[in-house]
């Protein structure tokens, strides 16, 4: 549901929000950086960050990054889209970040590229697992 | 003579009313007289009579942690903690010259600042009103020096406003208020408040538009000597016969509306952002440090807990030497744990289904920082800036000028970048190599001609890829509190949870630390029932 009303606004309003938030923080404006539409920018961009350039994640204190290449749990087109939405554990939910067309096309990206599933994550998807 | 049943002091009356009425009505009281809305703490918990051998082991030094140890090593507990890293702290940390940095995926950085620099990549300001933090601080002997939170004198920068010019907080947050105050006074005088306010305060807001806008004697806010005074000359006030000022020239209003500065000027606004702020002399790990040197051996580094059981009579930890490989196990009557949620939901442990929920219900920020040494204090020098921040809407969110050692000879180490969001993501995701490019690249903005010429080495920290915690701060939302919290801070049968997920106040070390200090006083009475 919160997804819902998040992915109507868009990425602007909601970097300025992040400033009502007691957490310390930076505290500029709304910023600008722009997160790129194609794919594979996406995944760079922010997925990278915590899955590696080779998505094969890393591990740490008793506990890891999970790993996205060879992962067989992409098998369900549904899977990434869910935790994009949702959040798991403890990453976040990106719908404050990505739109609807970037989740379709970074999640596209993941599973051909580092995996071999070919069908691709469309816009519907996402919105239809946001509505839920 | 005194009278015993009144009260000699605040504290005493406090106590009597501590007394009659509980905690609460205490809390009340202070709030009232004007004491203690600003946090929680009353003191600290003075807890006595541990059950005779009665032990406890607490899972992470990081602060809370270690207060919960200190507190129940006061109360007589036999008292351990196993601490994944080799040092104290948690992310109460600072980096140093020497200090090596790896992170999950295997990047490696080594500091180069010299000796006496470093950066704070996590925790590096302290409001006023953070009062156990505070406490243990003075009552530790960590010394304070003042953080400069606030700079009129440094920059905002927005790559659509002014030309991507930066500009003087000073200019554009006195022309915010200047125009705003400008039209507030053309709405009154046209009548278009009238039945929102009566004539007598439509009269005490002109006044106070024309005096806090310092508008003319025609209600407009326009370039002269009164508003140089607040927003700086052309040519300053000197002495002698050139002595005369020049005023500047007011920015328009949609300039100063595109440069966005209302932003930074309520974020100063903000409670935990205002002033007075402090941080400790020579790096945010003296907090750390300091309790350390009072638990002294009952810390045990270099201990990776992979497994937590439970039974009736008491609590174990399986955790493994990360120097030798060696497995062991710990066991106590009762756990404080404070292992951060993102490592935490991945340990298995022997707790209810509430709680297991609770610790995956909440993800973490991933936040970044870079530090950069530069050969001499240009801000200082060639700016006039001493500490503060210039702010950037590009990914490196800032760079914040150092609060010591002002007007000092060589290197010196500014914050280059205090990411969050998508721009902390595109930043974690390079090289370290590529992330000090970027630092310099954006930095560059503010100190063209010097930043890259006095450059001599930078560090990142990029949390997310931080092993012992794969994040920065825990993020809540109302959903997850209403769903999750009170089971996440609840005793799950020897086991109670604290630190920075654990509280109201995240992001804060205040609010791990009176997290603790609600967990052991619940363990504590626990203990002394059972
Ligand atoms: C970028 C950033 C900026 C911040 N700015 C501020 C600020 O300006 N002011 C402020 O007051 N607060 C600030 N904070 C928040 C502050 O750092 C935290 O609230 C506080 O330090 C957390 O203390 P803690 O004891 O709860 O957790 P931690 O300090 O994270 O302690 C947890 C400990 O558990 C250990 N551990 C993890 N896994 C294992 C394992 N498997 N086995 C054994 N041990 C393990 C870790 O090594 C660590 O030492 C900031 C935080 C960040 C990240």
């Amino acid at each position: 549901m919160k997804a819902r009303l998040v992915l109507g606004v868009g990425v602007l309003t909601l970097a300025a929000a992040t400033g009502l938030r007691a957490q310390d923080g930076p505290g500029g404006g709304p910023t600008a950086v722009e997160v790129a539409s194609e794919g594979r920018e996406v995944y760079e961009q922010i997925c990278q960050a915590c899955h590696m350039a080779d998505a094969k994640g890393g591990s740490g204190a008793g506990a890891a990054i999970p790993a996205l290449a060879g992962n067989p749990r992409l098998a369900d087109k549904d899977f990434g889209t869910t935790i994009l939405l949702k959040g798991r554990g403890g990453m976040p939910w990106f719908s404050d970040i990505l739109t609807p067309e970037q989740m379709a096309a970074v999640l596209t990206y993941v599973r051909s590229h580092f995996n071999d599933y070919k069908d691709p994550v469309t816009v519907a998807d996402i919105e239809r697992l946001a509505a839920l | 003579m005194t009278d015993p049943s009144f009260p000699q002091s605040r504290r005493d009356l406090f106590k009597m009313i501590g007394a009659a009425g509980g905690g609460a009505a205490m809390y009340q009281a202070m709030t009232t007289l004007g004491h203690a809305a600003e946090t929680q703490f009353t003191g600290p918990p003075r807890l006595s009579g541990a059950p005779k051998g009665s032990s406890v082991v607490v899972l992470g030094a990081g602060l809370a942690g270690m207060l919960a140890a200190y507190e129940l090593m006061q109360a007589g507990y036999k008292v351990t903690v196993l601490e994944y890293q080799d040092r104290p702290g948690g992310r109460n940390y600072t980096i140093r010259g020497g200090d090596k940095i790896v992170e999950v995926g295997g990047a490696t950085q080594t500091c180069t600042f010299a000796p006496g620099n470093y950066v704070n990549p996590g925790p590096w300001r302290i409001p006023h009103h953070h009062r156990t933090l505070l406490h243990y601080c003075k009552a530790f002997g960590v010394e304070l020096e003042p953080f400069i939170q606030m700079n009129h004198n440094a920059f905002v920068h927005r790559s659509k406003a002014f030309g991507g010019k930066p500009q003087r907080y000073r200019d554009v947050a006195v022309d915010f208020k200047g125009h705003v105050a400008e039209l507030m006074g053309k709405a009154l005088n046209a009548g278009s408040l009238d039945d929102k306010l009566t004539k007598e305060d439509k009269d005490k807001l002109l006044v106070a538009m024309r005096e806090w806008g310092v508008l003319d004697k025609n209600m407009s806010y326009t370039s002269n000597l009164a508003v140089s005074g607040q927003r700086g000359y052309d040519k300053a006030p000197g002495g002698g016969v050139g002595g005369a000022p020049t005023p500047s020239q007011v920015n328009g209003l949609s300039d100063v509306l595109s440069s966005n500065v209302w932003t930074q000027m309520g974020f100063y606004f903000n409670y935990v952002m205002q002033t007075t702020m402090f941080q400790p002399k020579g790096g945010m790990d003296m907090i750390g440090k300091a309790f350390a040197k009072r638990l002294g051996k009952m810390i045990r580094y270099n201990a990776k807990v992979t497994e937590i059981t439970q039974n009736e009579t008491g609590v174990t930890a399986v955790w493994e030497d990360t120097k030798t490989g060696q497995k062991a196990s710990t066991s106590a009557a009762w756990m404080v744990n404070t292992i951060p949620l993102p490592v935490l939901n991945q340990i298995p442990m022997q707790v209810g289904p509430k709680l297991q929920a609770a610790i995956k219900a909440v993800p973490f920020n991933g936040q970044l920082k870079i530090g950069i040494e530069m050969k001499r204090r240009f801000w200082e020098d060639d700016y006039s800036i001493y500490g503060g921040h210039s702010f950037t809407d590009q990914a490196i969110g800032l760079i914040s000028y150092p609060n010591n050692n002002m007007f000092s000879d060589g290197p010196a180490v500014l914050l280059g970048a205090f990411a969050n969001g998508a721009g902390a993501f595109q930043l974690t995701g390079m090289t370290p190599e590529q992330r000090i490019e970027a630092a310099l690249a954006q930095g560059s903005v503010f100190h063209p001609a010097e930043y890259r010429k006095e450059f001599i080495s930078g560090v990142s920290l990029a949390w997310s890829r931080v092993p012992w915690i794969m994040g920065c701060t825990s993020r809540w939302t109302e959903e997850s509190r209403a769903a999750h919290y009170q089971n996440l801070c609840a005793i799950d049968g020897r086991i109670v949870l604290a630190g920075e997920h654990a509280t109201y106040y995240g992001g804060w070390m205040e609010g791990s630390m009176l997290s603790a200090l609600d967990a052991v006083e619940r363990i504590h009475k626990k203990a002394s029932a059972a």
